[in-house]
């Protein structure tokens, strides 16, 4: 079955909650509601014919000018070799989405990825932490807008230029060899002569 | 021959001094010549470092032998991209391994943050965390590059005195 044919079976089910197939560029992907998309993953997921048994990826994507985070969902049947991308657009100020757990378990940390890098929360999660970074970590990295912190933990984040730094020893030694070795006073000044 | 710096005050004249250089040179051809590494593979460098221990570089001839434990250590090789994340396991790690101890930071994201120093998660080298005594550069070094980095160790190893072993310590940023 082709992706067209999946997505009008999707539509046939769910109706205008899913919207038109993009065009067919590398992965044509269609952008369901987000209220919705647990069903449509459920749907894809148990009917037969399409039995969409492997979440390839899930994975977001931010467009701050649009003030929306998409989040991507790679889905793939492996009994009947095709596949489907869904995408649900999320307001980028509170975005909140379904967990996919409940449909496939695998996407227990792709959305605790998602979480740690986007800040997308995901309701129903078994177990919404970080996954990479540390539990304290501020900020989500792959939001267009963040700005790093300086330094964690009191570790800093900026590093000499090793240029600068060599001068600067340069400038030290040469100082310490001043110090160990003082260079003779100046003569005393010449009489004036009468 | 006397020399200030060289000479024990409390201890006595050269007579001592000549005796105790000599136990040194002994002291310290048994440490330098047996010194257990902490394996702390962390990227593509670990697999150098695999190899630094493997048949061919092999570690053994200059009796360097690697060890998973930081309490049977002398020396840890920092090899691979440090995150902040890890930085502070190193620290405690560092931290566990006896007296005397040293650090070899291995390939070039060891050594300052590397191909990935702009990366917000990236520790901008192992020496704001720990002191580092030897820097090996390289993305990543040939296993005999770090046969080098392990000679120099040794050289510094040999050039210590058992009087003042104990090193003051130093900050992280490696500056006394």
């Amino acid at each position: 079955m082709n992706t067209i044919e999946i997505h009008q079976k999707l539509q046939e089910a769910l109706g205008d909650a899913v919207g038109p197939l993009s065009e067919p560029k590398i992965d044509s992907f269609a952008v369901v509601k987000a209220d919705r998309i647990l069903e449509a993953c459920a749907f894809l997921r148990g009917t037969p014919g399409l039995e969409m048994d492997f979440l390839q990826d899930l994975t977001a994507v931010d467009w701050p000018k649009r003030s929306v985070i998409e989040v991507v969902y790679h889905l793939y049947s492996f009994p009947h070799r095709h596949g489907i991308v869904l995408k649900v657009e999320l307001d980028r100020a509170n975005p909140v989405v379904a967990t996919a757990t409940t449909v496939w378990k695998g996407a227990n940390w792709l959305e605790r990825e998602v979480y740690d890098l986007f800040g997308v929360t995901f309701t129903g999660h078994p177990d919404l932490r970080r996954v990479m970074l540390p539990d304290d970590w501020v900020g989500h990295p792959l939001r267009k807008d963040y700005q790093e912190e300086g330094g964690f933990h009191g570790i800093p984040n900026l590093r000499e230029n090793p240029l600068v730094e060599l001068r600067r020893l340069d400038l030290v030694r040469i100082a310490e060899h001043l110090k160990a070795n003082p260079p003779p006073p100046p003569p005393p000044p010449a009489e004036p002569k009468a | 021959m006397a020399h200030r710096d060289t000479m024990d005050a409390e201890l006595g004249g050269d007579v001592v001094f000549a005796h105790t250089s000599q136990l040194d040179k002994i002291i310290n051809l048994a440490r330098a010549n047996s010194l257990h590494y902490l394996l702390f593979g962390l990227a593509c460098c670990g697999i150098e470092l695999m190899q630094f221990g493997g048949p061919r570089a092999d570690a053994d001839r200059f009796g360097a032998v690697f060890r998973a434990t930081p309490r049977q250590a002398d020396f840890m090789i920092v090899a691979g991209t440090l995150t902040y994340k890890m930085a502070e396991r190193l620290k405690l790690l560092y931290d566990q391994m006896a007296e005397p101890k040293y650090v070899i930071s291995m390939g070039s994201c060891a050594n300052c943050g590397g191909l990935f120093q702009l990366a917000y998660s990236v520790c901008k080298g192992v020496d704001k965390v720990v002191p580092v005594d030897v820097y090996v550069p390289g993305c990543p070094p040939r296993p005999e590059a770090l046969t080098e980095g392990l000679l120099r160790l040794q050289d510094l190893i040999m050039r210590e005195r058992w009087k003042d072993k104990r090193r003051p310590p130093r900050t992280a940023a490696g500056k006394a």
